[in-house]
């Protein structure tokens, strides 16, 4: 069986590329991968193959009947190194139920052998696991590992603290693991700090902090990882730094103890984010004073 | 084979105790308030107080439909010129195709749809996608196979709820293309407790997308009624509409059984709403209340008496023309009633029946037992309200056994202690009953008879009763460790 991991995170914080980033330096280390894309984007794969996946396999399946039609050929597409890559795919925003498309896809893509023959399987999900279809790779003994893409900004902590409560759900019945927090700099206020001490309070682990480059910018206009597009960089460093301890990860996840929303506003007051009633009244105050 | 002790409010108490003994503490609590007898209040009038339309205990069998079941099956499925799409994946409009014994004139496939099962027939692509563009494109499909209907209803099943369909832009959108009406109804099964919301649904669609788009001219009489809430089971609505035509009432709509779209649209122009069924559409009686001022009626055509107190109850609504002719009516048909009775009374005098049933047939039927000498010592609904056993009480003897929305396990404990001559009841109690060696008819359906509704419909009604009751069958059973 090939080693599963999965990418969660608030939307819009990096996941798809910081997967894409880390899983092209692990195609480097040896390593044989397989990309399933779960956002209905379908944008999981687009640095890899360089463009974007046009065959996603509920497209496909829609357009010959159903999933049954499908061969596995049809939907699996060969990127960077020989990375496999595929794409759920889903309805246009708005209809139908995206959620199910990711059961069915991920369902068809494990009958008919795209598991076979790699070691590691990589699941890219769409920002906020808003149903149990999105949950699909922490269920049912999938994803072995998650680790969620965040940052020292306050909506990514929330998302994060939720996502380590759906991994706790399925933590004994599926035998999911919290595999650490990927902290995605944003330049915010002690953001390390911040990020290290969440980890410690949910019981994981910082992995790596990926410093804010432009060059991720840059490589990502040209459809490309930044390993592929600047292999010497300081940010590939970074990123073969992040697929490294992913590598020695193996095993090593931890069943979350994600903390309630009031722990997690005082935290939040702690390092200064929020601020407390009393504090921005005396603000507004001196403000008021200083307009006066 | 009766028990001495009928009605007998003591031993139907210690029995409603011995039922909940088996069940667990939680659910002997929720279904103790489901059960009762019929008292007698401070004022001296009969009452059953039980709760009622609450969800059905977990773990229990309980027959109630859904709301669905409710919208389509019972309120727009019998409108015989619409095509009604069972709007989701295929087994809803399959497995409840044809179920309700709706008759109709008219020719099917051609005007009349009412026996057709017509899905989208939802694949796991509808559900990824959403199942709107393939809606669009079945009523394009639907126009071309069947261009003499006059109407398409869409009936959601619950994916349709679960994705998020936007059925009602495709109504608006195909109802201009088509300019005929296309009817949303949101009767996704996992709304409410029962069918009973279905029918709801059902009513509020009639308000929102029939009579808001517009009521047609129509040259009246004083004498215009509708005649509502009568599904023609078995043709039931022929003998009641031929009564208030002997009256001299004009019905300008029968809904739903045999109904076109056209008596519902031209539905506001009535001077009068007669209803059956009240539990399925009060709410559209009061609605035309409230907004178009017609006043409603409910009536009873079940058996002799309540068919003569309903006669002169619509009646005393008009002139003294109608009030006379309704005399005449009730006085025309007293022979062939004597002659029902003559025959029949002395076959079912003092025979004991139990009655479950859906909102309406447990407490309106119980008057046609009475008539022909029998006696109802149970009677219970499957997905009544509170003002449905409010109108029960005077319909019952004091001490009768009420059991509202029953478990499977209830009913065959009550018929086994009760030893009921008859249980009235559903196709789901008919065999279970039967292999207890009690005779049995559908009250719902009406077995492959009917009509049961007015006069014409009673002497029906007291032929099945008799051939039930009285079935040679039922002199052959005999117990195993009884010498044959």
């Amino acid at each position: 069986m090939p080693r599963q991991i999965a990418f969660y995170g608030k939307g819009g914080i990096g996941k798809s590329t910081t997967s894409q980033n880390t899983l092209a330096a692990l195609v480097e280390m040896g390593q044989k991968i397989l990309i399933v894309g779960c956002d209905p984007k379908a944008d999981s794969t687009r640095l890899i193959l360089n463009c974007k996946l046009q065959d996603t396999v509920l497209h496909l399946a829609a357009k010959a009947g159903s999933v049954e039609d499908l061969e596995l050929e049809d939907v699996m597409k060969i990127g960077y190194k020989g990375i496999k890559c595929t794409e759920a795919g889903g309805p246009e925003p708005g209809v139908g139920c995206a959620g199910r498309g990711v059961i069915t896809a991920i369902n068809f893509l494990e009958e008919n052998g795209a598991y076979d023959d790699v070691d590691y399987v990589s699941y890219d999900v769409l920002g906020d696991v808003v149903c149990g279809g999105f949950a699909m790779p922490i269920r049912e003994n999938k994803a072995q590992e998650i680790y969620i893409v965040m940052s020292g900004e306050m909506m990514a902590l929330f998302a994060a603290n939720n996502i380590a409560k759906g991994i706790l759900k399925y933590a004994g019945s599926g035998g999911v693991r919290l595999g650490g927090l990927i902290c995605n700099e944003r330049q915010t206020d002690r953001e390390l700090d911040l990020a290290e001490t969440l980890a410690k309070r949910i019981n994981t682990q910082m992995i790596h902090f990926v410093p804010r480059n432009n060059i991720v910018q840059h490589a990502e206009l040209r459809r490309q990882t930044v390993i592929q597009y600047a292999p010497d960089s300081s940010q590939a460093a970074e990123y073969r730094s992040l697929a490294t301890k992913i590598h020695a990860n193996a095993g090593k996840g931890t069943i979350p103890s994600p903390i309630t929303m009031e722990e997690l506003e005082d935290l939040l007051l702690e390092f200064g984010i929020m601020k407390s009633d009393d504090q921005a009244l005396a603000e507004l105050e001196a403000k008021e004073k200083s307009v006066g | 084979m009766s028990l001495d002790n009928i009605n007998d409010t003591a031993a139907n108490e210690a029995l409603i105790k011995e039922v909940l003994d088996q069940y667990p503490e939680k659910a002997a609590k929720k279904r103790a308030r489901h059960l009762g007898t019929v008292k007698t209040d401070a004022e001296g009038n009969p009452t059953c107080g039980v709760k009622s339309n609450i969800k059905s205990v977990p773990g229990v069998m309980t027959v109630r439909g859904c709301a669905y079941a409710g919208a389509k099956g019972v309120v727009w499925g019998p409108v015989k010129d619409m095509v009604h799409i069972s709007h989701g994946p295929i087994g809803c409009g399959q497995y409840s195709w044809s179920q309700r014994r709706n008759y109709f004139t008219g020719t099917v496939g051609i005007d009349s749809f009412v026996t057709m099962q017509v899905t989208s027939d939802f694949q796991e692509r509808d559900i990824v996608f959403g199942g709107d563009k393939n809606l669009d494109k079945m009523i394009d499909e639907l126009e071309v196979l069947f261009p003499l209907n006059n109407g398409i209803s869409i009936l959601s099943e619950c994916p349709i709820g679960l994705i998020g369909d936007d059925i009602e832009a495709v109504s608006k959108k195909k109802g201009k293309e088509l300019g005929k009406k296309v009817i949303p109804v949101r009767c996704e099964g996992f709304r409410g407790v029962s069918q009973s919301l279905g029918h709801h649904i059902a009513n509020d669609a009639i308000r929102d997308w029939v009579f808001d788009k517009g009521i047609p001219e129509w040259e009246g009489t004083p004498y215009d009624v509708n005649l509502i809430a009568d599904y023609n089971i078995g043709g039931d609505a022929w003998p009641s509409r031929k009564l208030l035509e002997e009256i001299g009432l004009r019905v300008i709509g029968s809904w739903s059984g045999d109904a076109t779209l056209a008596e519902i649209e031209r539905a506001p122009r009535a001077k009068l709403n007669l209803i059956h069924c009240y539990r399925s559409m009060n709410y559209i009686c009061r609605h035309m209340e409230e907004k178009y001022e017609i006043p409603w009626v409910e009536y009873n055509f079940f058996g002799p008496t309540q068919i003569a107190a309903s006669l002169r109850k619509i009646a005393a609504q008009f002139d003294e023309t109608i009030q006379a002719n309704a005399e005449k009516v009730i006085a025309k048909y007293q022979p062939l009633v004597d002659g029902v009775l003559a025959r029949f009374k002395p076959r079912l005098e003092g025979k004991t029946v139990m009655l479950y049933v859906g909102g309406l047939r447990p407490r309106h039927t119980a008057t046609a037992y009475d008539d022909l000498g029998m006696v109802i010592v149970g009677t219970g609904y499957e997905f009544a309200h509170n003002d449905d056993y409010q109108r029960t009480g005077h319909y019952l003897k004091e001490g009768t056994l009420i059991y509202d929305d029953v478990s499977e396990f209830e009913l065959e404990k009550f018929i086994e202690k009760l030893r009921p001559d008859l249980v009235g009841s559903g196709i789901k109690e008919k065999y279970s009953t039967q292999k207890m060696g009690v005779p049995f008819r559908q009250m719902h359906s009406w077995d492959y008879s009917g009509p049961y509704h007015g006069y014409d419909g009673f002497a029906i009604f007291a032929r099945d009763m008799d051939m039930a009751v009285n079935a040679p069958i039922w002199s052959k059973l005999k117990a195993p460790w009884k010498a044959a």
